[in-house]
């Protein structure tokens, strides 16, 4: 269940509470989040929407411990992430947070097996563990055939496979997406989402996307809007009414 | 170091400037280790002169000559072991190009002093029973082609009118060490001095003496020094290695030529490399970012940075070795003459070899330490 009130369940896996960031610009002070509270559950799926400059990738950025806010708390299945040190952050993340980025990101002059054992080099695991694990995580998104290819080899769907394969590899706690399908054909896009719903509904694995597509949001269980950094429910933006509970 | 196959597919993405990178490293390695080299001939007969040798020049200066008599005061000191004496020839053979030293030496008390130098008995014994006999470095018998009984003539045009002195081949003289002065040509001191003018008998070019204990080096030099003061023929009396410094000092300040050069070229590699890597660093922000996302440590990401300015280093050190190596004997044939003999010693390569990898790590060290600090949502922002 996601509640954007504040008032969740302490055994929520995600609970942010009064979240603020405040950035200086030019002397002067711009609110992009402000006291924002939210609770994700496992296996839970939601999307941000919102127009550019609302603060979506930055509510993301926070969430997966690469900024810091400046007000509030963010807790991780227990872990309180925002008092964290850099070095506790970066160990935090490489366990708990799978990364998946609009451009795909992947290391050009590495195979797609070699993006994606690239989180698997930082754990104690063998050689040979390793490739298990990434044949596997290849297996999930369809590409084992293809793990020899490089990245220019590959289509733009196809590197964001690999991108997804690269953020659940090392079984992370839950998955950040930033725009995963703004740089693909509607086709293309639409098998991403579909592959995205399948770790979710499969896999159990918890989602939190920000995404500009009304057609991909509709694919989450929830779709929550940031409006001048405050976020509402998407059913309730339509009433006007400020969210409570959504199941 | 599980990163490795990211280095090194790193350090091939861009393959002509990592060419070029190499090939300017290489090149400035081999330039470096040619002035390393050239100051350690130089530097040679500081460093392998005896600690408990003295040598006497004439107080003005040491193309003066000094009495023939002064050798047996000299032995008379408390303190002096063995005394000999040298004269320089500065003879010509074949061509002024084919410059190697040539000495009058006193054989009877030549190799007491210098037991460094190795002739076999038999040709020693040979040589002193034959006035008109020479022995040669095995250095420049082989770069003449020389074997023992050719009979070597020598021009000369110092003492007297030009004339060719001819020497038997006696014996072939050689170091054990690698780096020691193989290039020297002795003859008789009493053949010398029966055939030049009578200005030039019965003098010595300079003494060396060899002392019972090194701690008696400061009294005997002064003790020598004080014999001759006021005399016509005052003397200058110090170590070995002090002489053989004062005789570098006569090529001019080679020390502060080459170190002023291989400055130039350390700074110039710094900042090639340097900038390579700052580059380098600079198109990758955005992998860089991602690296440091999904929980690559901010020193893993310096060390990624270092290893690849390492292996640029390590690389270009190697081809510069492997450069220098091939290139210092050729060099050294073709500046006969002109500079001392050049040998690349092994600690001459590892020095070589530090330098590069002293380069690696200073020009790896800034773009390292700014890819270490870059913020990750900065670096996403800017792809």
């Amino acid at each position: 269940m996601i509640r954007v009130d504040g008032r969740g369940d302490s055994k929520s896996l995600i609970q942010v509470r009064g979240l603020t960031k405040t950035y200086r610009r030019g002397g002067e002070e711009i609110h992009v989040l402000q006291r924002l509270n939210l609770d994700v559950d496992k296996g839970d799926f939601v999307a941000f929407m919102g127009p550019s400059g609302s603060g979506k990738t930055t509510l993301l950025n926070l969430l997966g411990g690469l900024d810091v806010p400046s007000a509030g708390g963010i807790t991780v299945d227990g872990d309180e992430i925002t008092h964290m040190s850099g070095s506790k952050l970066t160990h935090w993340r490489a366990r708990h947070v799978g990364f998946i980025f609009q451009m795909y990101n992947l290391i050009p002059v590495l195979t797609a097996f070699q993006n994606v054992e690239l989180p698997l080099l930082l754990t104690k695991l063998s050689s040979s563990e390793r490739r298990h694990h990434v044949e596997t995580a290849l297996s999930v998104v369809g590409l084992r055939e293809r793990m020899n290819h490089y990245p220019r080899q590959l289509s733009g769907g196809q590197e964001q496979r690999v991108t997804i394969a690269r953020a659940i590899v090392s079984d992370p706690t839950f998955l950040l997406c930033d725009e995963p399908t703004g740089d693909l054909d509607r086709k293309s896009a639409d098998e991403i989402m579909a592959l995205i719903e399948e770790l979710v509904g499969k896999h159990g694995k918890t989602v939190l996307m920000v995404t500009h597509d009304p057609m991909v949001a509709a694919r989450a269980h929830t779709t929550l809007h940031l409006d001048k950094g405050v976020l509402v429910e998407a059913s309730q933006l339509e009433q006007g009414v400020v969210a409570g509970g959504v199941a | 170091m599980k990163f490795w196959r990211l280095i090194v597919a790193n350090l091939f993405r861009k393959k002509v400037r990592l060419i070029l990178t190499i090939g300017s490293f290489a090149i400035a390695l081999l330039l470096f280790t040619f002035l390393a080299v050239v100051q350690s001939a130089f530097n040679r007969g500081i460093d392998i002169a005896g600690a408990d040798r003295l040598v006497i020049i004439n107080r003005i200066g040491l193309i003066q000559t000094m009495p023939i008599s002064y050798g047996d005061r000299v032995r008379a000191i408390p303190g002096v072991k063995y005394v000999t004496q040298d004269h320089w020839f500065g003879g010509v053979y074949q061509d002024e190009k084919n410059f190697f030293p040539q000495f009058a030496i006193d054989v009877d008390n030549h190799r007491q002093v210098y037991p460094e130098f190795k002739v076999p008995d038999d040709q020693w014994k040979t040589f002193v029973k034959d006035q008109q006999g020479a022995i040669a470095g095995a250095r420049t018998a082989r770069r003449f082609g020389w074997k023992i009984g050719d009979r070597i003539p020598i021009k000369n045009s110092l003492y007297g009118a030009a004339k060719t002195w001819e020497f038997n081949l006696d014996g072939i003289y050689s170091t054990e060490k690698a780096d020691g002065d193989e290039s020297q040509f002795w003859f008789h001191w009493k053949n010398f001095d029966e055939n030049v003018p009578a200005a030039v008998k019965s003098t010595a070019g300079w003494y060396i003496l060899k002392l019972d204990s090194p701690d008696d080096a400061v009294r005997v030099a002064k003790t020598i020094d004080a014999q001759f003061a006021n005399s016509s023929y005052e003397t200058k009396t110090e170590t070995e290695s002090a002489f053989a410094a004062s005789f570098a000092k006569q090529f001019g300040n080679i020390q502060f030529l080459i170190v002023s050069i291989g400055s130039v070229v350390f700074f110039t590699l710094l900042l090639v490399t340097g900038n390579t890597m700052a580059i380098s660093v600079r198109e990758r922000t955005g992998e860089l970012a991602v690296l440091k996302a999904i929980g690559v440590t901010d020193r893993s990401v310096l060390f990624l940075v270092l290893g690849e300015a390492m292996m640029i280093a390590l690389f270009g050190g190697f081809l510069g070795l492997l450069l220098a190596w091939a290139a210092i004997p050729v060099l050294s044939v073709a500046l006969n003459g002109l500079l001392p003999p050049l040998l690349l010693s092994k600690a001459m390569l590892s020095l070589g070899l530090v330098f590069a990898v002293f380069v690696g790590m200073v020009s790896g060290l800034i773009p390292g330490i700014g890819a270490m600090r870059m913020r990750v949502v900065n670096a996403l922002r800017r792809v």
